[in-house]
């Protein structure tokens, strides 16, 4: 099984002279869940249009198969409002061939739970109904590739397991899946991601890997002695002490989860050590 | 010591449709409650009724000790999901519009990091537009604060700074009411309440919640094949990494499709997640 891997090598974008993304590889590997993470204006985006063709990029290679092998799920879900959810699948299943009476259509909009509401027009579904229809969309022509810009954004836990379900099915299947959310939550659930930070990749690799790989001494206090560094867990405060530098005495000292190890790398970009 | 927000079985009805069934709920001074569930759960509209935007079919909502109304809406603070900011305004527009609403002076020291006053609320990020958001709702210092999903899209530096802000309100002794669909943000709650087609469906601190959710991990080198016999055995699946996570199923009935499809996996069990008691909760009802 030595499918080619789709991704970016070394990618740079600019856009309207505005460097967007700067020096990104990627890796989507077919049969896997790649998660691109990061907030608004982090480049998210950018990135997967950039995978997908809708960019150029600036530097840099990227690899992707042919379009008709392509499903393409669009921040604004790509689904037409003044459809109804049958008409939707049919017409986005025309661009690609698909028959909308075949099992395919069928099968994806019941794992969907789509099914018993096949003639509501989409305007009128749920949020996150909305979301697994533009997801359903992606997947109808059954892509080597699957690119999901925030499929799970404004939608419920139980929407979100019913859509997890479907993009893992994908990646059972042989597909690579590279999807973007703003959730550590769910990124972690993903082979591998890709921590996006003002365009940049901040981390990279496994959750296990990024988490081990935490520079300097984490620990969690009541009272912390340099805000700047603290972020609040709970009833407690989790901070953060950079390599080198002389910790408190009586330091608990703690492991971190991938949340910390994220943090923990947005803050040492900001604040400056000593 | 009076309640900030008590509901006792309020009920909201529209027409034949229960939006909100004989729900329980109080807020307390300094604590941070946790209001979680599917959409058309029937958050929005309970905290509608908490506003005194919606009026109770039956039963009891006060605030302060009394129905709500123009005067508890003095003492409240809320975020609403879609910010109430008005994008055309500055920033210091918008804090002087609001807090003249409130009638306080506008405090021009509280701007979030990095934003110019003369900034447009439209052109500022989406976490820069949560913080302030947040100064505009506490601006009059409010005893009970209602967030509804309030740090959704923000990269996870920014939402911890929005929940140590959060924070900060119970601290002060306010009371905070918010609504999250994220298990990391249900760990930063005091106390949660689980809604499930306008009724209470659990209550407690996550540890209460997720109590007794179990799942079945299943650790194959032929992951797919795992994957691909469960998935047409329908019970609920998704991928973790590489390993398949089935929830709401006994072990021994993953046990089983596995063997009978020859297919060999190390089965495991596991604590669960929210997202999967919530999808137990939801077939429940």
């Amino acid at each position: 099984m030595n499918q080619p891997s789709f991704g970016v090598d070394g990618v740079s974008v600019d856009i309207g002279g505005t460097r967007a993304l700067e020096g990104i590889t990627l890796d989507a590997e077919p049969g896997t869940i790649t998660a691109v993470v990061g907030g608004d204006g982090a480049g998210k985006t950018t990135l997967l249009r950039c995978v997908v063709g809708e960019v150029r990029a600036t530097v840099g290679a990227v690899q992707r198969p042919q379009k008709r092998h392509v499903g393409y799920m669009p921040s604004t879900s790509g689904v037409w409002r003044d459809l109804s959810v049958s008409e939707n699948v049919a017409f986005a299943g025309s661009a690609y061939g698909v028959d909308p009476a075949g099992s395919r259509p069928r099968e994806l909009l019941r794992a969907a739970g789509l099914d018993s509401v096949a003639g509501r027009l989409a305007r009128d579904l749920s949020g996150g109904m909305r979301q697994k229809l533009g997801v359903v969309m992606a997947l109808l022509h059954d892509p080597e590739l699957v690119v999901l810009d925030e499929p799970s954004t404004g939608v419920d836990p139980v929407s979100r397991v019913e859509l997890w379900r479907l993009v893992s099915e994908a990646a059972a299947g042989g597909a690579a899946v590279l999807l973007a959310t703003t959730y550590l939550d769910e990124a972690e659930r993903a082979s591998s991601l890709l921590v996006l930070d003002g365009g940049t990749a901040l981390v990279s690799g496994t959750a296990e890997s990024i988490t081990a790989q935490v520079p300097g001494t984490l620990a969690a206090t009541a009272k912390p002695v340099y805000r700047d560094r603290a972020w609040r867990r709970g009833t407690e405060f989790h901070e953060w002490w950079p390599p080198h530098e002389r910790v408190a005495d009586d330091l608990r000292t703690i492991d971190a989860d991938l949340e910390d190890a994220v943090i923990v790398e947005m803050i040492a970009r900001r604040v400056p050590t000593p | 010591m009076t309640e900030l927000a008590n509901a006792t079985s309020a009920t909201k009805r529209y027409g034949q449709f229960v939006a909100v069934d004989g729900v329980d709920l109080h807020v307390e001074p300094g604590e941070i409650v946790g209001l979680i569930g599917a959409n058309g759960a029937g958050k929005t509209t309970l905290i509608r009724m908490l506003l005194g935007l919606t009026a109770t079919s039956a039963g009891d909502v006060a605030v302060f000790g009394e129905a709500p109304s123009r005067q508890t809406r003095r003492r409240l603070g809320y975020v609403p999901q879609g910010l109430g900011l008005w994008p055309d305004l500055t920033a210091l527009e918008n804090i002087a519009f609001t807090a003249a609403a409130f009638g306080v002076a506008p405090r021009l020291d509280a701007l979030p990091a990095g934003v110019d006053p003369d900034d447009l609320v439209g052109a500022l990020s989406l976490g820069q537009q949560r913080q302030l958001a947040f100064v505009c709702a506490l601006a009059h210092e409010p005893d009970l604060v209602v967030l509804d999903e309030p740090t959704s899209g923000v990269d996870p530096l920014a939402r911890a700074h929005l929940w140590e802000r959060i924070h900060r309100v119970a601290d002060d002794g306010g009371g905070v009411l918010v609504t999250t669909h994220y298990m990391q943000e249900a760990q930063q709650c005091d106390r949660l309440v689980v809604m499930s087609a306008g009724r209470v469906a659990a209550r407690g601190r996550l540890n209460d919640v997720l109590d007794g959710v179990e799942a079945i991990e299943v650790d194959s080198a032929d992951w797919r094949a795992a994957f691909a016999v469960l998935a047409e055995s329908s019970i609920p699946i998704m991928l973790t990494g590489r390993r398949v996570r089935a929830v709401g199923v006994e072990r021994a009935t993953v046990e089983q499709v596995l063997s009978a499809a020859d297919v060999a996996a190390a089965i495991d069990v596991v604590p669960g997640t929210l997202e999967e008691a919530m999808l137990l909760i939801e077939r429940a009802g």
